[in-house]
């Protein structure tokens, strides 16, 4: 088992290293935290042991069948075995069970070491950050003990490397699941619940996350991104995602802070700063500085952009966000006027 | 594996007893025989007839639930594929895994069970024969109606598990979940009423002298089986119905908001869930058993064992069903004491396999496709047993649960487990069945595409789970690394398509052509192979006595005969449960239309109550009519009944 | 990419209706209208029937016209069949805060749109134009501000709540503290006043 998997990676590996890159790392076996360094551990000591019960059991069946004597449905059938007792294989028989039963015995101590080892994260001076799913993007609010400080965003986190991250994690319709394969395991966001999920990031780079329970037409669609970065770019981020938008600067991003205003973005859309509050979908104060658009559907690119916002419903069919109609050059002047909130 | 040399047929050469001529049929079997043409086959309460047509619907159903699985490989074999849209992709994955799960896992199963265990225990009809022809029905117009529903784009798209608030009233719009969950309402009519059939067949019908401890293997999981259908069922019921209440009348079951719990639908749902993968699960390694000791010829080592293991894995599978819902925020310790359960369980499954290889050991092996099918199942079900354990540990669950590592995982046990055996059990009881074998060569091309397909479409997944790949989606990016594996798998989906398609032919082809079977061409030990192939109504023409666990093989295995009952009225012997002692004789009920015309008022019932409430009361007149019908006493079988009585 | 299905209900019951014997073809017929039914009321059209723009076409309050019809009044009843589209405008009823004043259909600031009263008309059209246009005395003027296909999303939405569209299309309760029966649950409330507001309500 071990051999195919790797031959398979070695073959998925000649495409991977760049496209995952690109993409966001997704792989947990290649641990970049604590949390899903633990589960590696846990997942190698699993894997061993049942291949080796694999190999011992399909083992023991092939030679058996290879070395037993060939029968023949004519003959009569051996039954001699409900008169005698069979001292050998019972003990053979018992021997397995009792090898088996000693095993399940370490992997069940294992998992509850592994287990206390998870929650166990020193949590001392987390950030804390309130995830709620929705269908089908995140919403982050970065928490703080001075209210001022407290900012929103939306399918892109950045966090500190080496510090802790404590998501309290809320749905605001159906069921979501946040997972980041190389950082921690899986946690729900169930409505009418909170739950919380604690991880750690050791290492900076870019980890890609995705919904994992069904929430409808767009579940596939549904990318949540961590830049993990050292801790002084993470509070520069921070300082800037405060800020407010920058107000526009020449004639063609008013015209599109314009169109934003007083066309159907404002109905739904917040950017700090300006009148624009809707509560209802991804807060775009600092849009143009995010890896995708449509969490994780496109990418973040003018053309992209310009062709989401027409319509949205061709790059992800279903999601909440109506095709808009507008005029090539206010589309024009929009796209130029979001590419400045960065 | 040797050359193919076809088993000899042994005994005299079968008469198909169809195509005899009904009066023919009345004369020598009396009451047994059903009435003529296309009203006969309606009203039939004969097992095996009954059997027959269950296990081909289950089957047409499996064929149907493989093409929307193949739809859905087609999909993602290609990264971004615009082939089929998320509406049509949801409503294809979860018709999927609502047809394999309830109109074909369970349902055959039970239909194979339905045929094979009145004749392995002796008996000449099922328990409540009118029952079994009502279960057939309910179940055939259940999945008739999840297949209208889908053509007419009001399938389920909620997966097959439908989780609130998905499923729920404000975001499962339309009526689509709602046709989901009246699946639910008549697969569990049907599976429910042929657990309760087989139980008391089972615990009262048996040849006198099939003690406990004589009772074969594939016997003794029907009933565990059974069981546990009966006390899991009412949990998806319950579940159901609920979510039909919300939808339809604004009850609150699953709206936190007023009191109701999203997370109550998951409980009650896999609190039947879990279990249910046993009820597919335990049949197959009754036929593991079954075939694994007529083909090593000898008997199964260790039958205490497997027996006791059996019960455990009964009990057990009620102790599980949180693992399934690890990634929620119920407690962490609770979450444990499932890890544990769940790793305990692999233990009697465990017992039954070491006994098994025991028995192939020191057995003289024939090699025939049935065993070949059971080396797949070694093969494919101990490696999905494993991932199984991983599976159970909480941390690591949280990892790969909801990724394409538990879709692996659960087609390894499932079709490894029971899929496998199936075929197996239909290589080994087509003969008993048709009075034919099926084709040998045809049988091994069948076997090797299957194993390979399998392995080369499902092992991949296990990688793709661990590199990210979350379940239930319809497309994923190229820049994601998943392309390469899932064009594999599809090409390994597209493999096992090809072996079905064999079968498919091999079937049709032996029907008419195949080697003629006799009684008992695999030399096989258990009562069905004492009869002809396949068995005259009334199964055996005198019922036999038993005085062995193996009463072809041993001597003065059929203690004796049971001479005296009637065939007009069709009569049975009713035993004590624990020692098999004659009890009584019971007057059989005979042929009519009833249980069909009370079918169809039910699934007006059912089906109505999907778009009004009020369909409850008025539907369960026509209902309440066509029972009254059923049960009404015929004063002409009544009159035969009474000449019949012997007073002490 | 357009996620509508292709149905081939209508065309198994076409091939039926070919077969001899009346009583096979009323069936087949029975059938057809059934599968259309179903069709109509489970489609999920995710790009919208009455195209892409913001800016809302003329409002129509005939349904004559001369020469050729521009389907935009003969749209609605599509919307109202359609669970979906139903769906979508209570969703887009609680989005825009309609609420805010109508209060789940209510009424609070603004009139209830539960009851049988219509002050500019019960017409989809007229429901159309007023979200659209405003009205006098705090209805704001939504026209360019919601997408066309949404307007008549909420038009629709807005009929549901007297019970005017087909039951088994209406939505259902939402997950929410239940403030009032569910639209597939209330009995039709037939429109009995429409066209002219009273003297109080008319701007001066």
């Amino acid at each position: 088992m071990n051999r195919a998997h790797r031959a398979a990676c070695c073959a998925v590996g000649a495409l991977a290293p760049a496209a995952a890159a690109a993409a966001g790392m997704h792989d947990a076996l290649q641990p970049a935290g604590p949390q899903a360094g633990h589960v590696h551990a846990l997942w190698l000591l699993l894997l061993g042991v049942c291949t080796l019960v694999y190999i011992l059991v399909v083992g023991a069946l092939l030679i058996g069948v290879a070395r037993a004597r060939r029968g023949d449905e004519r003959a009569p059938a051996d039954v001699a075995s409900l008169a005698q007792d069979e001292p050998r294989l019972r003990q053979s028989v018992g021997a397995a069970i009792g090898i088996s039963i000693a095993l399940l015995a370490v992997l069940f101590g294992a998992t509850v070491v592994t287990d206390r080892a998870l929650a166990r994260l020193p949590l001392d001076g987390a950030l804390h950050i309130k995830l709620t799913g929705h269908q089908w993007w995140w919403e982050a609010s970065y928490d703080d003990p001075m209210v001022s400080n407290i900012f929103s965003t939306a399918n892109e986190l950045h966090i500190p490397v080496g510090r802790p991250v404590l998501l309290t994690l809320e749905a605001s319709d159906v069921i979501h699941s946040v997972w980041f394969p190389d950082l921690a395991g899986k946690k729900d966001l169930i409505p009418g619940r909170t739950a919380t999920l604690a991880l750690r990031a050791d290492q900076p780079g870019l980890y890609r996350g995705q919904c994992a329970e069904f929430c409808g037409y767009q579940h596939a669609k549904m990318v949540l991104y961590v830049v993990a970065e050292p801790a002084a770019q993470y509070e520069q981020w921070a300082a800037h995602s405060r800020a407010s938008a920058p107000p526009p600067a020449n004639d063609e991003t008013r015209r599109g802070q314009q169109v934003f205003m007083q066309s159907t973005c404002a109905m739904c859309h917040a950017i700090s700063g300006t009148i624009a509050n809707g509560q209802q979908a991804p807060d775009l104060t600092h849009v143009a500085s995010r890896q995708t658009i449509g969490a994780g559907t496109l990418p973040n690119t003018p053309s992209a952009l310009a062709a989401w916002i027409i319509d949205p419903q061709l790059a992800k069919p279903g999601a909440n966000m109506p095709p808009n109609g507008l005029p090539p050059a206010d589309l024009q002047a929009l796209v130029a006027y979001l590419r400045t909130l960065q | 594996m040797t050359a193919a040399s076809p088993p000899a047929a042994a005994g005299p050469v079968s008469r198909p007893h169809r195509r005899e001529p009904a009066f023919e049929l009345r004369q020598r079997y009396g009451g047994w025989a059903d009435k003529p043409g296309f009203l006969g086959a309606l009203s039939t309460v004969d097992h095996k007839r009954i059997g027959r047509r269950f296990i081909v619907s289950a089957f047409a159903f499996f064929v149907l639930g493989g093409i929307l699985a193949a739809l859905m490989r087609l999909q993602l074999a290609r990264p971004d594929s615009a082939l089929i849209g998320p509406d049509l992709y949801n409503q294809l994955f979860t018709t999927h895994g609502t047809t394999m799960m309830f109109l074909f896992a369970v349902p055959i199963m039970q239909a194979m069970a339905v045929y094979i265990v009145p004749l392995m225990v002796g008996a000449r009809n099922i328990a409540f024969p009118r029952l079994a022809a009502y279960a057939y029905w309910i179940y055939l117009f259940g999945g008739v109606m999840l297949y209208a529903a889908l053509v007419l784009d009001v399938g389920p798209d909620a997966g097959w598990f439908s989780y609130t608030p998905l499923a729920g009233p404000e975001y499962g719009v339309g009526k689509r979940s709602d046709f989901w969950a009246q699946l639910i309402t008549f697969t569990e009519v049907s599976g429910l009423v042929v657990s309760v059939q087989l139980i008391v067949t089972i615990f009262k019908l048996r040849a006198p002298g099939m003690v406990l401890t004589r009772i074969p293997l594939l016997v003794w999981t029907m009933l565990v089986t059974s069981f546990m259908i009966i006390f899991a069922m009412p949990a998806v019921m319950v579940a159901s119905t609920s979510l039909i209440l919300d939808r339809l009348v604004g009850t609150h079951f699953f709206n936190p908001a007023e009191g109701g719990d999203a997370l109550l639908w998951q409980h009650l749902f896999w609190f039947f869930g879990h279990p249910e993968v046993y009820f597919i699960f335990l049949p197959g390694l009754g036929f593991v058993s079954t075939i694994v000791g007529t083909f090593a010829r000898r008997p199964v080592f260790g039958y205490v064992a497997i027996v006791l293991s059996l019960i455990a894995t009964g009990f057990f599978a009620f102790g599980l069903w949180v693992h399934h819902m690890f990634a929620t925020n119920v407690p962490e310790l609770g979450k444990s004491f499932f890890t544990a359960a769940s790793m305990v369980i692999a233990i009697p499954t465990a017992t039954q396999i070491f006994c098994w290889i025991a028995t192939l050991w020191t057995g003289r092996i024939v090699w025939r496709t049935p065993l070949l099918f059971i080396v797949g199942f070694f093969l494919i079900l101990v490696l999905g047993g494993l991932t199984g354990i991983m599976l159970a540990a909480v941390p690591l669950d949280l990892q790969i649960h909801d990724t394409f590592f538990v879709v692996a995982h659960l087609h390894y046990v499932l079709i490894g487990g029971a899929v496998f055996p199936l075929f197996g059990a239909f290589y080994y009881w087509f003969p008993k069945f048709t009075g034919r074998l099926l084709d040998e060569r045809l049988g091994r091309w069948n076997f090797w595409l299957f194993f390979i397909g399998f392995n080369v479409a499902f092992f991949p997944m296990h990688i793709l789970g661990l590199q990210g790949m979350p379940r239930r989606i319809y497309t994923y990016a190229a820049d994601t690394g998943w392309g390469p594996l899932n064009l594999i798998s599809s090409l390994g989906a597209f493999t096992i398509a090809l072996s079905v398609l064999l079968f498919i032919v091999n079937v049709a082809w032996s029907a008419k052509r195949g080697l003629q079977a006799g009684r008992d061409p695999w030399g096989a030990s258990t009562l069905e192979w004492a009869t002809d192939s396949p068995p005259p109504p009334g199964n055996f023409h005198p019922p036999l006595a038993v005085a062995g666990r193996e009463p072809l093989w041993e001597e003065g295995g059929i203690a004796g005969r049971v001479d005296g009952l009637h065939d007009d009225p069709p009569e049975l012997l009713v035993t004590s449960l624990l020692d098999a002692t004659p009890q009584h004789r019971i007057v059989f009920p005979t042929p009519t239309i009833w249980p069909l015309v009370a079918a169809i008022a039910t699934t007006v019932l059912f089906i109505g109550s999907i778009f009004t409430p009020w369909a409850i009361v008025w539907g369960s007149i026509p209902v309440a009519i066509t029972l009254i019908g059923w049960f009404w006493p015929s004063k002409d079988e009544t009159l035969k009944h009474r000449k019949v009585e012997v007073k002490p | 990419m357009s996620s509508t299905r292709h149905l081939r209900g209508t065309h198994e019951a076409a091939r039926g209706a070919a077969a001899p014997g009346a009583p096979l073809r009323i069936v087949a017929v029975l059938l057809a209208v059934l599968a259309l039914a179903a069709c109509e009321r489970e489609a999920r059209r995710f790009e919208p029937p009455v195209g892409k723009a913001i800016t809302p076409p003329p409002i129509r309050m005939s349904a004559i016209q001369p020469a050729a019809i521009d389907t935009t009044t003969t749209i609605a009843p599509h919307y109202e069949v359609n669970a979906y589209a139903l769906s979508e405008g209570k969703r887009l009823f609680s989005w825009y805060n309609c609420n805010g004043c109508h209060a789940n259909g209510g009424g609070d600031k603004g009139p209830a749109l539960m009851d049988d009263t219509w002050i500019y008309g019960s017409e989809p059209s007229n429901i159309y134009a007023t979200i659209v246009e405003g009205r006098p005395n705090g209805m704001p003027s939504f026209g360019g501000h919601i997408p066309d296909n949404e307007l008549w999303e909420l038009v629709a939405y807005v009929r549901s709540m007297s019970g005017l569209v087909p039951k088994s299309a209406a939505p259902s309760r939402n997950d929410d503290i239940q403030a009032k029966k569910s639209e597939n649950r209330l009995l039709p409330e037939p429109p009995q006043s429409s066209g002219v507001p009273p003297a109080s309500e008319r701007s001066q």
